[in-house]
């Protein structure tokens, strides 16, 4: 009894939000079990796995997803940035539960440093002008100065966890850290569902933009706060070191291979699924760690999507279609 | 009867067309005064002003076009004017507010210098004319009559069958070609050009300015910077001759007579060869 005590204590507010995550969670481990039990693949015999390959899909589709809009703009070294100041938070989650012996998740004060630090970033380019490599440099090596001393401060069995976050692991991701990522995962989707036009235009010209009405300072706040959210959410398996890579290395590629905006999208979430998936089994098999493993499958996959553009160009070079004339008469007839 | 737009803009185009003044078609989204106002305005990015004492009106209708030698502030009236910079003296309103808080993107269409956009960026040309309809549609989607103004800005500018084309495949010319679009597809109230034909063909240019003159007629207001003096005398109305401080406001007829242009740019200029500043 005592120690179910201590749950109920233990359950706060936020338990009560997670509660239908928790539901989809146990649902979505049903559905890998059968799977598993079809296909005889192993690895599927564990509920941390099925945990790991959900958190894994999700982060294949948000990280291009944000990415997309953070590459296009030069801006692809501010996830490095922010996961970094992330890795801050995690200390600061780590250091609090240490001293006060809270229950926090670390994940959780990593995302509330992050957006922090998000907002500072924005705020220096804001005053300064530029988004410059300056101010981000100042802002990664802080944080992760910053949680480097509160480990340190913290010592003794601390250190032993460091590596989980700094590499990412598999078989940590808990089903509260899980039920976390799906709430990020449904904030950044359903943000970028809503603002897709305004990204898109900022995006694309940035003056244009403003002068067709749009808030650029307050859209890119948005982004710079949703990048933030999904380094958070990709750091459980990525680590803090190698998850500025899925926001930039699907997008490379698929970049190299689509004509439209909304092709580039579809095509990188692919990529970076692919990637994910390849990279977890084989990560299993090979038990090496996930978060490299996605990652050089990533650059693979890149490579070949450069190869693939390169042989499209060539043949794309042959049809060049006609080009019509300015008609000032064409605006006349089309009213009438 | 001509009229390019539909529903509550057409009514204005008409209204232009009879001879009515703009006020008459006022359909409540704002007052019925001058589109752009300055007054006194002065601004420099550092102590020495760009532009001083500039005090410019334009009313619904007209077809203005500011003309300057490099470096006389052009560009950085645009932005005064557009509220993009805020004036460090004097006033700049934009359709009877504050330009820097006007926030109806629906109202202006705007075609740079084509050096603002991304250069990298996967997106076909029909992407880019669809951003014109962003401002009338807010958080939603796009309607089958947007997507059919997208097909006829597309087809005006002559880009129908690059609609599918990625943008960084492009000639110069023809991603120009693609930015018009964009500003034709938001159905404005007012377009403001800044050097709009950089790098398109002579035989489109001309093309190019009929059409402006075709919008104009339609009642739709243009502000027109340009470096290149033959277009501006051939076309516009009204010309603005600046630099750094106006040196001449009047109508095209009275700026070729004047001596404006030589106190302007030095002795140098004329309108031979249309293209008295020296393109750079």
């Amino acid at each position: 009894m005592p120690v179910e005590l201590f749950a109920v204590l233990q359950a706060g507010p936020l338990d009560a939000v997670l509660a239908p995550f928790y539901w989809f969670l146990a649902l979505w481990s049903d559905l890998l079990f059968a799977v598993g039990d079809a296909t005889g693949l192993g690895f599927l015999d564990y509920r941390f796995m099925h945990r790991a390959i959900l958190v894994g899909l999700c982060i294949g589709v948000m990280a291009p997803l944000i990415g997309t809009f953070l590459v296009h703009r030069q801006l692809a070294l501010i996830g490095d940035a922010l996961a970094h100041t992330a890795f801050a938070g995690v200390a600061v989650g780590l250091f609090l539960n240490g001293v006060f012996s809270l229950g926090v998740s670390p994940y959780l004060t990593a995302v509330v440093v992050a957006v922090i630090a998000a907002l500072l970033i924005e705020l220096i380019s804001e005053a300064t002008d530029a988004y410059n490599d300056v101010s981000m440099a100042i802002v990664l090596s802080t944080g992760f100065a910053l949680g480097t001393v509160l480990i340190s401060l913290n010592a003794g069995g601390l250190a032993v966890g460091i590596n989980q976050y700094l590499f990412g692991n598999l078989s940590t991701v808990s089903a509260e850290n899980a039920a976390i990522l799906l709430v990020l995962f449904a904030v950044i989707v359903g943000t970028v569902a809503l603002t897709r036009n305004q990204l898109l235009y900022v995006t694309f010209d940035e003056t244009a933009a403003a002068v067709s009405g749009i808030s650029v300072t307050w859209y890119n706040r948005v982004m710079v706060m949703l990048t933030a959210l999904v380094v958070v959410g990709a750091m459980q398996i990525m680590g803090v070191i190698l998850v500025a890579a899925m926001l930039v290395v699907p997008v490379a590629g698929a970049a190299q291979v689509s004509q439209s905006f909304s092709e580039s999208l579809l095509v990188s979430v692919v990529l970076a699924e692919l990637a994910v998936l390849l990279g977890i089994g084989a990560s299993y098999y090979g038990e090496a760690t996930a978060g490299g493993v996605i990652v050089l499958f990533a650059v693979g996959i890149y490579v070949v999507a450069v190869a693939i553009g390169k042989v499209q160009a060539r043949a794309g070079e042959d049809a060049t279609p006609e080009l019509g004339s300015i008609d000032a008469a064409e605006t006349r007839s089309n009213s009438d | 009867m001509s009229a390019l737009r539909n529903g509550e803009s057409a009514e204005s185009a008409e209204a232009a067309d009879t001879g009515l003044a703009a006020d008459d078609a006022d359909d409540g989204r704002g007052s019925s005064g001058p589109l752009v106002e300055l007054a006194d305005v002065e601004f420099g990015y550092t102590a020495t002003p760009v532009v001083e004492d500039i005090s410019l009106r334009i009313d619904p209708g007209e077809y203005v076009a500011i003309v300057g030698p490099n470096g006389s502030g052009k560009s950085t009236l645009m932005k005064l004017i557009l509220g993009l910079l805020r004036p460090d003296e004097g006033s700049a309103r934009l359709f009877g507010e504050p330009s820097h808080a006007f926030d109806d993107g629906a109202r202006i269409g705007y075609v740079a210098q084509h050096a603002s956009a991304s250069k990298e960026m996967p997106i076909t040309v029909r992407e880019v004319v669809k951003m014109g309809r962003f401002p009338h549609v807010g958080f939603g989607r796009l309607s089958a009559e947007d997507h059919r103004i997208v097909d006829e800005a597309l087809a005006t500018v002559g880009m129908s069958d690059f609609a599918n084309r990625r943008v960084t495949k492009l000639s110069g010319g023809q991603r120009q070609r693609a930015f018009i679009a964009r500003a034709l597809a938001g159905e404005a109230d007012l377009l403001v050009l800044d050097e709009p034909t950089v790098g398109v063909d002579a035989e489109s240019v001309d093309a190019f300015y009929d059409l402006l003159e075709a919008l104009n007629e339609e009642g739709i207001t243009i502000l027109l910077i340009e470096h290149d003096l033959g277009a501006v005398t051939d076309h516009a109305r009204r010309v603005v001759c600046l630099n750094r401080e106006v040196y001449f406001d009047g109508p095209t007829d009275e700026f070729v007579e004047s001596d404006a242009l030589a106190r302007a740019f030095g002795t140098a200029a004329s309108f031979a060869g249309g293209s008295g500043g020296g393109r750079t």
